[in-house]
């Protein structure tokens, strides 16, 4: 594989991990939860999509239409009657994020144990679009290129949604002060539940698209976890743009270990940029001051 | 004033995050055993110069010096062992904690080493000091408000510190509360400790500082004795809505 | 009062002689029973010693009982096992203290989402390694070691690690980490070297981590990376810590125990549907239990003397 394949590549799933970067800020930088079972619903709509085509033949993008909905509703679900009793006990935000870590850490079990049970360890594939495409010169597949049109197309539809509706606002704002913005009567545990199950939906999405391209099994929630948080940290949280810029990063490293060092090393060089990261700019790399 | 070293000096201390300049070039010279006050509309500010000189923050650039030792770019803990104490802005008493186990942290850590047991005793005679002694073994999330003031006052002085930065100490109280306030403060700086206290409360600054500077925007706009700056007109025009307590 | 103490220690004493005793008493299957609880009761203890009291939670105690696992997996045939069991806590001290010195220097966030990872990236980094080198995952330990020799030892290590984490509880490390835990901003301007305190306890129970791992991996003859380092471990330390209450030296000890025996009764019953339990008996804790068993036992004495 050439270089600039192997670049090119790396951009094109960069793409997607600025995508579930962006969920987890709605989860995180909103919502005010760090969630641990963020990547089961990537899971979730890895195996939807998988089933309804090897099962029933129907077009692994539809499947979307019954695992985005089930993702946002699961999410919205877990943040109403799971999450927010929490914030109503917790003494102080420490405690609280404390609180969050273990019991989102307790449900990333309750969903990975469901699906091992169901559907076994296996890892799974299907065939979809890899139709070969050239591209400034190289090749690459038509599934990858779809997956990160649609996760550009997505991303922008978000930042527009942020940056230019009224809930949107009132959702930026909260991320930016809480208290301040229910003291403008901002409803704050409404908007926060919906940006909690918004990231989830957009995991869903996350996860079909990336199922048509990479295989997967019922444990690889925790690794885009941890990519999504990793990217999280590195763009800044909060930054729509910098979470962009940072999976893009994220991505073309780990093209560039896998073609000149190993691809087996996927995770190494994630922490190992993790690790750089926190040394030398722990705001984030994009963030100012 | 003598002509001394200052105890504590400041020269060009400057900070900014982001693009917004907090602090501009800060000067300060703190004679040994004077109360020095700083006041100015800006809360937020002057809590930044005093996260900047116990090394909470980082600075962009000047210097903290105490007597001969350079302060800045030393992380909290070594500043409070050189000796400089701090309360903080909001109360931080550790609830879990007795009095007493919020104090000795301050003994024990801060200070010169001890065993625990003359740690305890000089601990005790501490609260005994500034009135806490009944207070000793009752939990830190039960204390009234002057009560958890006087802890901290209480954690700051067991680091057996010769500079204690005070921030808003006396916010929050009453007439006889802020009586019996000013008068520990009179008194620790009969122990020895030079004092700089971060204020509003106009009647305190007046009773007790011998020399007084005004921040405003990031900058000093004044300095002098204390009856002098309250009449400035300049530092009355920056002062829209003096509180006087 | 010292004759009090006299009389208390006494019987800590004779306890643990009563336990040295148990493997010619009791079956086989007993023993591997207790080798479990004393294992567990040495990784929620040290666990909670840091994690519990600081609340920087640490979610690699899997990775670092791998680490244990995988030291005696390689060199258990080269080295002697003492020099080996030796060997595994140093490993561990070294990638603690280099997480520690990386993480805990910033906001505790940044040390959940490494140590969240851990495992899976150390995971696979030793199937990067076993691929290239030993094409194979497989990793076989021939190590002879009774039942009654793993027993002994881990009953050492708990007994060490209990007493430990009781000494020093007492002590101003114990305090120390106490009052990072309630805040940490009072801690750095009170005079406590933070980063130092945090970094080296981190590392210190997480060697034990290792240690335990060491001991534990003589049961077994086979182990491949995903045995070795399975989350599930870091999950259910997390709940026996809990469950018992972080608080005290002997709380998550008391949480170990029942819970050892429930999961062993759980996995033998629903083998597959284990993690599930798992996942759902931690949130009952989580929302009934928040000061865990000992949170219960101080409020019923509260209760009792009111």
């Amino acid at each position: 594989m050439v270089l600039l394949e192997a670049v090119l590549s790396g951009v094109l799933v960069g793409g997607m991990y600025g995508l579930i970067a962006l969920g987890l800020n709605l989860q995180y930088g909103i919502a005010r939860m760090m969630n641990l079972a963020y990547g089961e619903a990537l899971m979730g709509g890895a195996f939807s999509a998988f089933w309804f085509f090897t099962l029933w033949r129907i077009d692994p993008l539809a499947s979307m239409l019954f695992s985005v909905p089930v993702a946002f509703v699961g999410n919205w679900l877990i943040y109403r009657y799971l999450l927010t009793p929490l914030v109503r006990r917790a003494a102080n935000q420490d405690v609280l994020e404390a609180d969050t870590i273990l019991v989102t850490f307790g449900l990333l079990f309750v969903f990975q144990g469901l699906a091992l049970v169901q559907w076994g360890g296996e890892y799974r594939g299907y065939t979809y679009l890899a139709l070969p495409v050239n591209v400034l010169g190289a090749t690459v597949a038509f599934n990858r290129l779809l997956a990160f049109a649609a996760a550009v197309v997505l991303a922008l539809i978000l930042y527009w949604l942020l940056r230019a509706t009224r809930l949107g606002t009132a959702m930026r704002a909260i991320a930016i002060d809480p208290v301040a913005a229910q003291l403008v009567a901002i409803d704050v545990p409404r908007l926060s539940a919906l940006a909690f199950a918004t990231g989830g939906a957009i995991m869903a999405v996350a996860g079909t698209l990336v199922s048509m391209f990479l295989s997967f099994n019922a444990s690889i929630g925790i690794v885009y976890t941890l990519k999504a948080l990793i990217v999280v940290i590195m763009g800044g949280v909060g930054r729509m743009l910098g979470c962009l810029m940072a999976g893009l990063l994220l991505g073309v490293a780990e093209a560039l270990g896998a073609y000149l060092v190993d691809p087996g090393l996927t995770l190494a060089i994630n922490f190992a940029l993790f690790l750089l990261v926190l040394l030398v700019r722990p705001q984030g790399l994009f963030s100012r001051g | 004033m003598t002509d001394a070293l200052p105890l504590l000096a400041i020269r060009g201390l400057h900070k900014s995050f982001g693009g917004l300049q907090a602090v501009r070039g800060f000067d300060l010279d703190v004679p040994s055993g004077a109360i020095v006050g700083l006041i100015g509309p800006n809360g937020s500010v002057k809590t930044t110069v005093l996260n900047l000189i116990t090394g909470e923050i980082a600075a962009d650039g000047g210097s903290v010096r105490l007597a001969d030792q350079e302060m800045t770019g030393l992380p909290p803990f070594r500043i409070c062992r050189a000796r400089i104490a701090r309360t903080f802005q909001l109360v931080r008493i550790l609830p879990g904690m007795t009095t007493r186990e919020n104090v000795l942290v301050g003994r024990l850590f801060g200070a010169a080493p001890a065993t625990l047991e003359r740690a305890r005793r000089e601990v005790d005679a501490l609260l005994e000091r500034v009135g806490l002694a009944e207070r000793a073994e009752q939990q830190g999330a039960q204390l009234t408000y002057i009560d958890q003031k006087r802890v901290e006052l209480a954690r700051a002085l067991a680091t057996q510190p010769r500079v204690l930065l005070l921030d808003e100490w006396l916010a929050g109280l009453n007439p006889s509360e802020l009586q019996i306030g000013i008068t520990l403060i009179r008194q620790v700086r009969s122990e020895g400790v030079t004092v700089v206290m971060i204020e509003h409360v106009m009647e305190a600054i007046r009773a007790l500082c011998d020399h007084v500077v005004v921040m405003s925007a990031g900058a000093l706009i004044a300095a002098g004795a204390p009856e002098a700056v309250l009449r400035d007109p300049e530092v009355a025009r920056v002062y829209l809505g003096d509180d006087d307590a | 009062m010292a004759d009090k103490a006299f009389v208390r220690w006494g019987i800590v004493l004779a306890a643990i002689a009563v336990l040295a005793a148990v493997p010619v008493m009791v079956s086989a299957y007993t023993v591997s029973l207790f080798i479990s609880m004393l294992a567990y009761i040495s990784l929620a203890t040290a666990w909670a010693f840091f994690s519990g009291r600081t609340r920087y939670i640490s979610l690699a105690t899997a990775a670092f009982v791998g680490i244990g696992t995988y030291t005696v997996a390689v060199l258990s045939d080269h080295l002697p096992l003492p020099v080996v069991l030796a060997i595994a806590p140093a490993v561990g001290f070294a990638v603690a203290f280099g997480i520690g010195l990386s993480t805990l220097r910033l906001s505790g966030v940044y040390f959940v989402i490494f140590t969240f990872g851990l495992a899976e990236l150390i995971k696979q980094l030793v199937i990067w390694f076993e691929i290239n080198q030993t094409k194979t995952l497989a990793r076989y330990i021939f190590v002879n070691a009774s039942g009654t020799l793993i027993y002994e030892l881990l009953l050492a290590t708990a007994v060490v690690v209990v007493a430990g984490v009781w000494w020093l509880s007492r002590s101003p490390l114990g305090y120390a980490l106490r009052v990072i835990g309630e805040d940490e901003m009072v801690a750095r301007h009170a005079g406590i070297d933070t980063t130092r305190v945090k970094v080296l306890v981190f590392a210190a129970t997480s060697a034990v981590m290792s240690l335990v791992g060491a001991i534990l991996s003589l049961r077994y003859t086979y182990v491949d990376p995903n045995i070795g380092f399975n989350s599930l471990v870091s999950f259910q330390v997390l709940i026996m810590a809990l469950l018992g209450g972080i608080g005290r030296p002997w709380g998550p000890a008391l949480g170990a125990i029942p819970l050892v025996l429930l999961f062993e009764l759980l996995s033998g019953t629903f083998p597959h549907h284990f993690g599930i339990a798992l996942g759902l008996c931690f949130v009952v804790i989580v929302y009934y239990l928040p000061g865990g068993v000992m949170g219960l036992i101080d409020r019923w004495r509260l209760w009792l003397r009111s």
